[in-house]
């Protein structure tokens, strides 16, 4: 945007001196001030060179006094407006693009609401904030370069996009190509930065002035925190943040006032309520229902209310998993009415997909549920989809569709319910109850059974795992802040779940290198409400962006990290062996267990040492089932104390 | 970046799969090759268990999960076994001939046989909890 006439006082050029200095000092190729930024820059000595005066005097003189800035600070009003929204921590990698807004948060704002977090990647960072939201119920916000660091930040969107949870990220950016500096800095402009994030953020803006930053960042605040959840970006020109206030501002922060989620149309609730109230055997199905801890009460209430089987698919904590409603997956197959509440896929909860190279290789496709079943679904998605990702997954026809949030419109649905049931209704309902009361405790033995299969093979397996665990949190309030690569779903198949942040749900896009940062974030968030944070870290997870552990140390975050050390990127094993077989092809594995190119050995990676130099107390590697349990005591007094503690273990693949 | 499909196997396709291997079965060459039992070996088939992938669905005792049902201790019979692995049109992609030779199949079968039996789940505490 073109910068505004400037009085001698806010000259940004003379402002930037301090930059020049800087970037020499880092060995980029600078200008002088005064010089054109249409001229070439120098070229760069080698590094081995002795370091130019310039450099020498950057590096240890005492710069000479340059001429200050008058006047607010840009970025202390931003601070201002950040502030109004009691945001708590900032986790974010420190780049120059904000800098002006880095300086006005940690010395104005003194680094409070929000306490800046140091990470070492912008992915960690959005993980983190994904992970905190979904203990907290409140969202963070972080800042990043435009350019490279957006770039870098992008699959940890992408997830919070697919996992609705909202957060804020601002990108740094220097809009005016005339006066910004060359080199570096410019390489890191663009035009438009939203742009390689728009189709997976709710909303973005570029603020041009101060007032329409304060708008821009409230409204990105009540949108994200509209539901259907979301992240935005903001895009945020350096220069606004480094000049003062111009007279002609107002410097007014408008004040947040939440939006009411919308709720379901009260047709279509009747409709719904009718359905389900003379169904024989209707069956509830949830994914996201739950937005709080409130909609789960909402759950048991409709669920005991009908006696109806419920699925919890899990992406959050919906339904408890010691309630006898609680059902698998199949339970779908006897259904005549189904009522699917925030799912990410509809479609393949009444179908199946069979990946078996069948029909020239496109798999499988076979209905899982009876012609005549009526479906009904509520879900706010439908009214935030976007064209280009596909995470709105196949189409499904409904009879009884609701573009509406599910825990909102289940007090509607609840009373809808109520009165819908007839009188002659109620003694059938009371026996499907009886039934799943026998079918659950069946079920539950034979998972039991499952479970101790290869109870002391070595690897471990992962019913072995997750029970030694469970074992020794059982009497904590605990949180199981992340469980990345696949465990077999043992804890949501054996411990008893029953509070809402007991289980926090997955990434949502399937972005693997979510567990690591959202499992810190959350467990920042746990420290503060008191609670034990536990994750089931997988290997390959791990290794996307491991300074998260630092972060972690650095900014003293209790977590008890399980690693599920499979050696190998497991779910890739398995796709190519499949293929390979499909074509009649003996896989090549060279000298690992899987297929080239999906393990993690020769040499085996020392995850212990990993987090013990970045400041944890690690133990490693756990091969013996009857040495984990003793090791997993050890670690949790540690935690107790305050700190992160990581083992290795060795576990089977799933 | 990953693409993680569906982990689950699915019961409606194990049912028609299974009704498949049984008309397969019928077949009279299908059950002259029906691999032999008696010279196999279960070291050589727990390397031919891990070699050939069966370790990646079905954990390497066997054990099971989400990707695979339970093989051992107590695996089924070694004709139904063969039938299934080299006819499978369902979630497990088939083995043939061509990559597992019917030695080696009766080598994981002499595997999966010496797995010994585990606990009852009674008798461990943890999953009494
Ligand atoms: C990519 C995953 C995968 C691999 C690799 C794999 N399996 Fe399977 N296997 C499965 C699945 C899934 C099923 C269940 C299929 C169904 O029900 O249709 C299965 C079923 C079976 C069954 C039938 C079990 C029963 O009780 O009905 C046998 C036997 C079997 N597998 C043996 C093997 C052997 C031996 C190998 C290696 C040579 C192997 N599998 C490799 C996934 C796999």
């Amino acid at each position: 945007m073109p910068r505004k006439p400037k009085s001698p006082a806010t000259d940004r050029r003379k402002f930037l001196t301090g930059f020049v200095a800087a970037g020499a000092a880092a060995g980029v190729a600078t200008v002088a001030p005064g010089a054109r930024a249409a001229d070439p820059p120098p070229p760069a000595p080698p590094s081995a060179l002795p370091p130019s005066g310039k450099t020498a005097e950057a590096e240890t003189g005492t710069p000479k006094e340059l001429p200050r800035v008058q006047g607010v600070p840009g970025s202390d009003f931003m601070v201002d407006v950040i502030k109004s929204l009691g945001i708590k921590y900032l986790p974010a990698n420190c780049a120059s693009s904000y800098r002006a807004l880095h300086e006005s948060l940690i010395n104005y704002g003194g680094n409070k609401m929000p306490e800046f977090l140091s990470c070492m990647h912008e992915e960690s960072a959005v993980g983190m904030a994904h992970g905190y939201f979904k203990a907290s119920g409140k969202p963070l916000l972080t800042l990043c370069h435009g350019t490279v660091g957006l770039q870098h930040a992008s699959m940890g969107l992408y997830n919070a996009w697919c996992d609705r949870v909202p957060l804020i990220i601002i990108g740094g950016n220097d809009l005016d190509a005339a006066h910004r500096p060359p080199g570096v800095p410019t390489f890191h402009s663009a035009q438009d930065i939203n742009a390689l994030v728009r189709d997976f953020t709710k909303w973005d803006d570029t603020p041009v002035s101060l007032d329409h930053f304060a708008q821009s960042f409230v409204r990105a605040y009540k949108i994200s925190m509209t539901p259907p959840y979301g992240p935005v970006a903001i895009s945020l020109d350096a220069g606004l943040q480094q000049e003062p206030m111009k007279k002609h501002e107002q410097g007014v922060v408008p004040r947040y006032v939440p939006t009411s989620p919308p709720q379901g149309d009260t047709g279509a609730v009747k409709e719904a309520a009718r359905l389900l109230a003379a169904a024989q055997n209707p069956v509830i199905v949830v994914d996201r229902a739950a937005r709080t801890a409130n909609g789960m009460t909402l759950l048991v209430q409709l669920a005991e209310l009908l006696q109806a089987k419920v699925i919890d698919q899990g992406s959050r904590m919906n339904f408890p998993r010691t309630h006898y409603l609680s059902a698998q997956p199949g339970a779908v197959s006897n259904a005549d009415v189904i009522i699917g509440m925030e799912l990410s896929d509809f479609w393949a909860t009444v179908n199946s997909f069979t990946d078996n190279g069948e029909h020239g290789g496109i798999g499988e496709n076979s209905t899982r549920i009876k012609k005549e079943t009526k479906l009904i679904s509520i879900s706010s998605v439908e009214l935030n989809t976007k064209a280009n990702y596909q995470d709105f997954q196949r189409f499904q026809v409904i009879d009884v569709p609701m573009a509406a949030d599910a825990e909102a419109t289940l007090p509607a649905l609840i009373e809808a319910v109520k009165s819908a049931i007839q009188n002659d209704r109620k003694d059938a309902i009371a026996k499907r109850g009886e039934a799943q009361k026998k079918a659950y405790a069946e079920d539950l033995v034979r998972t039991r059974q499952a479970a101790a299969i290869a109870w002391d093979a070595s690897p471990i397996s992962t019913a072995r795992l997750c029970m030694e665990l469970y074992g020794q949190i059982k009497d904590l309030d605990w949180s199981l802040v992340a469980s990345e690569g696949n465990v077999s779903n043992w804890p949501n198949r054996l411990w008893p779940m029953e509070k809402y942040h007991q289980w926090l749900g997955r990434s949502g896009g399937y972005g693997v290198g979510y567990g690591a940062p959202a499992s810190v974030g959350a467990a920042l968030a746990n420290r503060d409400l008191g609670r034990f944070s536990v994750s089931i870290q997988s290997d390959g997870d791990l290794m996307y962006a491991p300074g998260v552990l630092w972060t972690a140390a650095r900014h003293k975050i209790p977590l008890l990290s399980v690693m599920h050390n499979n050696r190998s990127w497991h779910q890739e094993a398995m796709h190519v062996q499949r293929v390979a077989n499909f074509r009649n092809r003996v896989t090549n594995t060279g000298n690992d267990y899987g297929p080239i190119g999906t393990s993690i050995q020769n040499p085996d990676i020392e995850y212990h040492k990993l987090a013990e130099s970045m400041g944890w107390w690690a133990r490693g590697p756990i091969k013996d089932p009857a040495k984990l349990g003793p090791a997993i005591k050890e670690a949790i007094a540690v935690v107790k104390s305050g700190q992160p503690a990581l083992l290795n273990v060795w576990t089977q693949p799933r | 970046m990953k693409n993680h499909a569906s982990l689950f196997a699915r019961p409606a396709m194990r049912l028609s799969l299974l009704r498949m291997a049984a008309i397969a079965a019928l077949s009279i060459g299908f059950i002259a090759s029906v691999p032999d039992a008696h010279a196999a070996s279960a070291e050589n088939g727990k390397a031919a268990f891990i070699k050939n992938g069966c370790w990646q669905c079905h954990g390497f005792a066997g054990q099971g999960g989400v990707t695979g049902p339970t093989l051992a201790p107590s695996p089924k019979a070694l004709s139904f076994i063969s039938v299934f692995i080299r006819n499978s049109h369902g979630v497990m992609p088939p083995y043939q001939k061509a990559i597992l030779s019917d030695a080696d199949l009766a080598d994981i079968y002499a595997y999966l046989q010496s797995i010994p039996q585990g606990k009852d789940y009674k008798n461990i505490p943890l999953l009494n909890q």
